[in-house]
C-alpha cells in the first residue's frame, strides 16, 4: 500500500490524540469534573482516522453520540471540543450542545448526534446538496451497530441508492449497542450483508487495523467522488470503555476486554510501520 | 387584486420562489410526475426539472432528514408531507434535529426548511387520516408554525416561510384548497411570520381561530350579526411565534372570548390561547373563556359520527351565546 510518510505521521498523531483525549476525559469524569453523558471512542481510533485520512476539509461527516474521535479525525479544534464538554462559552457550540452534540460545520463536521440513527438521513442531505450543486464533495456517515437496526439507516441507504449519492456509510460495529450484542439484535448474516440488498458495494473489515480501514475507505471515497454512488463499510471494532462513563460494564467479560486490548490499533500501527 | 384559489396561491408562490432563488427545491411524495396529491405542485416539475422538484419514496423520516442536511448546507428545501398524519414518522428528525441544530450547535448554521402539509379532517377520511397535530410542533422551541386561512395569507406566509432561515411547519387544509380570495400580484409581497390578523372587527366577543376554523368563524360572525351580536375574529395565522398582544388587545376590547380549533380539546391550541387570555386579560373578562375543539376520540368514519366529532359552526354559535350570557359551559 502506498501511503506517504506525512500521511502516516498525520494518521498516527490523530489516533494518538483521540486516545489521549478520551483517556483524559475518562479520568476527569471519574474525578467528578464532567457532568452528563460522555461516550468515549478509545479503541476505535483506526476507523475515524482511516476514513478521514481520505477526506478534504470541504468534505462532510455525520457522527454519533460517540463522536469525539470523528471530530478529532476531521480536524475540529481540541480546545473547543474540551471547552464544549466542560460547558464553557468558548466551546465549539458555545456550551449549548455538550459532548453528544459537538459540531464544526466549517470543518465539515455536521454534528455528533444524540439520537441513534439520526445521522444517515442528514448525511444523505449533505450528499444530495453536493450532487445538486455539482461538486465532488463526499460525505461519510458514521453510525454504530445499534443504529444499523434503525429505520432511518435503511431509509438513508435506500435514498442514497436510488439517487446515487456520494455518501460512504460506515457502521462501527463495536460489539455492543449500549449493552446489547448484535448477536442478539441483528438479524441476518452480518450488518454488511444488509447493505447489499440496497444495491451498493458493501464489505466487512477489521476495524482495528488502520491499514485495512484506510484501503477500504480509499476505494469507497474515490468511488463516491467519481459520482458512482454510495458504499457501505462495516468496520468491526471495540470500545475500551463502557457505553457511557459510569457504565458498570456487566455485559462483557474482562477476558474479552483484555483480548481486544491485545489487538490495540495504535500498537498494531506502530508494529506495521516499524517492521 | 386577482381572485384565485388557495391552491393556486400556493402553486404560484412555489413557482416564483423556485425561479427567484436557485437554492430552493421541492421534495415530497408524488409531487413531481403526479403533480401532487392535492395538485399544489402542478406544473412545477415540467417547468423546473427533477433537480428542483424531487420525487421521494414513501420514507418521511428519511427524506425530511435529507432536507434538513441539505438546509444545513445552504439549500432551502420545501418539503411536502402528503397529510400531517404522515409526519409522525418524521417527528424525530423535525424535533430532535431541525428544531435544535441552530441553537444546539451554538448558532453555527441555520436550517432554512419548510414543511408544507394539510392538517385537519374532511370527507370521512377516518381516524388515521384526519388529525390535527400542529400543536405538537407549536410546542417545540426552534420551530415556527404558520397556518393561513385565506389565499392572501397563504401566499404571503409561504413566501415568508421559504425566505425564513428557521424551520417552518406550514399548515394547509384540504377544505381550504378550493376557497377563493384576492391575492396581491406584487413580487415583494411577504407577510411577516408571527402577526395575527383581525379578519373581522367586532365589539361584543372575540373569536380566536386559525386555518379552516377562521373560515367557519367568519361565517358564524356574519350570522351572529343578524342576532345583534358583534363578533371580532382574530385569525392567529401563526401558532409559533404566537401573537399574544393582538389576542389580548381584542379581548380587552370585547371582554369575552371563544377559542376554536380543530385539534383535540385537552392540551390543544385552545388551551394555550385560553391560558394566555387569563394570564394577561383576566380583569377584563366578563365571562370565562370558552373553548371549542375536537371531540376526544379517534375520528370515526361514519358520516354522522365524523360530523359529530369535529367542531363546527353550530358549536361555535352555541359557545358565543354562552359567553354572551356570561355562563359557564358544563363539560
Amino acid at each position: 500500500m502506498n501511503i506517504s510518510r506525512e500521511k502516516l505521521l498525520w494518521a498516527y498523531e490523530r489516533m494518538r490524540l483521540i486516545r489521549e483525549f478520551e483517556d483524559r476525559l475518562h479520568a476527569d469524569f471519574a474525578a467528578g469534573k464532567i457532568p452528563g453523558f460522555v461516550h468515549l471512542y478509545a479503541g476505535e481510533e483506526a476507523v475515524a482516522v482511516g476514513l478521514c485520512a481520505h477526506l478534504r476539509d470541504d468534505d462532510f461527516i455525520t457522527s454519533t453520540h460517540r463522536g469525539h474521535g470523528h471530530c478529532i479525525a476531521k480536524g475540529v479544534d481540541l480546545r473547543a471540543m474540551m471547552a464544549e464538554i466542560y460547558g464553557k462559552a468558548t466551546g465549539a457550540c458555545k456550551g449549548k450542545g455538550g459532548s453528544m452534540h459537538i459540531a464544526d460545520v466549517d470543518k465539515g463536521m455536521l454534528g455528533a448526534n444524540g439520537i441513534v440513527g439520526g445521522g444517515p438521513p442528514l448525511a444523505c442531505g449533505a450528499g444530495l446538496t453536493a450532487k445538486l450543486k455539482g461538486t465532488d464533495q463526499v460525505t461519510v456517515c458514521f453510525f454504530g451497530d445499534g443504529a444499523s437496526n434503525q429505520g432511518t439507516t435503511f431509509e438513508g441507504l435506500n435514498l442514497a441508492g436510488i439517487w446515487k449519492l456520494p455518501v460512504v456509510f460506515v457502521c462501527e460495529n463495536n460489539g455492543y449497542a449500549e449493552t446489547t450484542s448484535p448477536r442478539y439484535s441483528v438479524s441476518g448474516q452480518d450488518i454488511a450483508a444488509r447493505a447489499r440488498g440496497f444495491g451498493m458495494p458493501s464489505i466487512a473489515i477489521d476495524g482495528l487495523d488502520f491499514f485495512a480501514v484506510y484501503e477500504a475507505a480509499g476505494e469507497a471515497i474515490a468511488r463516491a467522488r467519481r459520482g458512482e454512488g454510495p458504499t457501505f463499510i462495516e468496520a468491526q471494532t471495540y470500545r475500551y470503555y463502557g457505553h457511557f462513563e459510569g457504565d458498570s460494564i456487566r455485559y462483557r467479560t474482562r477476558d474479552e476486554e483484555a483480548y481486544y486490548r491485545s489487538l490495540d490499533c495504535l500498537q498494531r500501527f506502530r508494529q506495521t510501520v516499524t517492521a | 387584486m386577482p381572485v384565485i384559489t388557495y391552491r393556486q396561491a400556493l402553486n404560484d408562490t412555489l413557482g416564483e420562489e423556485l425561479a427567484r432563488d436557485p437554492n430552493v427545491l421541492l421534495m415530497g411524495e408524488e409531487i413531481g410526475v403526479f403533480q401532487g396529491s392535492y395538485r399544489v405542485t402542478e406544473g412545477l416539475l415540467a417547468e423546473f426539472g427533477p433537480k428542483r422538484v424531487v420525487d421521494t419514496p414513501i420514507a418521511e423520516e428519511g427524506f425530511v432528514g435529507v432536507a434538513i442536511g441539505a438546509a444545513m448546507l445552504g439549500l432551502r428545501p420545501v418539503v411536502e408531507i402528503m397529510t400531517i398524519n404522515f409526519i409522525l414518522v418524521a417527528i424525530d428528525q423535525i424535533v430532535n434535529h431541525a428544531a435544535k441544530i441552530h441553537y444546539m450547535f451554538g448558532g453555527q448554521v441555520s436550517v432554512p426548511l419548510v414543511i408544507r402539509t394539510p392538517s385537519g379532517g374532511t370527507g370521512q377520511l377516518a381516524a388515521t387520516h384526519s388529525q390535527s397535530f400542529e400543536n405538537w410542533f407549536a410546542y417545540c422551541p426552534g420551530l415556527k408554525v404558520v397556518a393561513p386561512a385565506t389565499p392572501y395569507d397563504a401566499k404571503g406566509l409561504l413566501r415568508a416561510a421559504i425566505r425564513d432561515d428557521d424551520p417552518v411547519i406550514f399548515i394547509e387544509s384540504l377544505a381550504l384548497y378550493d376557497t377563493k380570495g384576492e391575492v396581491p400580484e406584487d413580487d415583494d409581497y411577504v407577510l411577516p411570520i408571527g402577526i395575527a390578523d383581525v379578519k373581522r372587527p367586532g365589539t361584543d366577543v372575540t373569536v380566536v381561530s386559525y386555518s379552516r376554523m377562521t373560515a367557519v368563524a367568519l361565517q358564524v360572525a356574519q350570522r351572529m350579526e343578524q342576532e345583534g351580536i358583534s363578533v371580532e375574529v382574530v385569525d392567529l395565522r401563526s401558532l409559533r411565534p404566537l401573537d399574544r398582544p393582538t389576542i389580548i388587545e381584542s379581548v380587552k376590547k370585547t371582554n369575552r372570548a371563544v377559542v376554536i380549533a380543530e385539534d383535540w380539546y385537552s392540551y390543544g391550541v385552545t388551551a394555550e390561547i385560553a391560558a394566555t387570555i387569563q394570564e394577561e386579560a383576566f380583569d377584563y373578562l366578563d365571562a370565562p373563556v370558552y373553548r371549542v375543539a375536537g371531540l376526544e376520540v379517534p375520528l370515526p368514519y361514519a358520516k354522522e359520527l365524523s360530523a359529530a366529532s369535529k367542531p363546527n359552526a353550530n358549536n361555535l354559535i352555541y359557545a358565543i351565546r354562552q359567553v354572551m350570557r356570561g355562563t359557564k359551559r358544563m363539560r
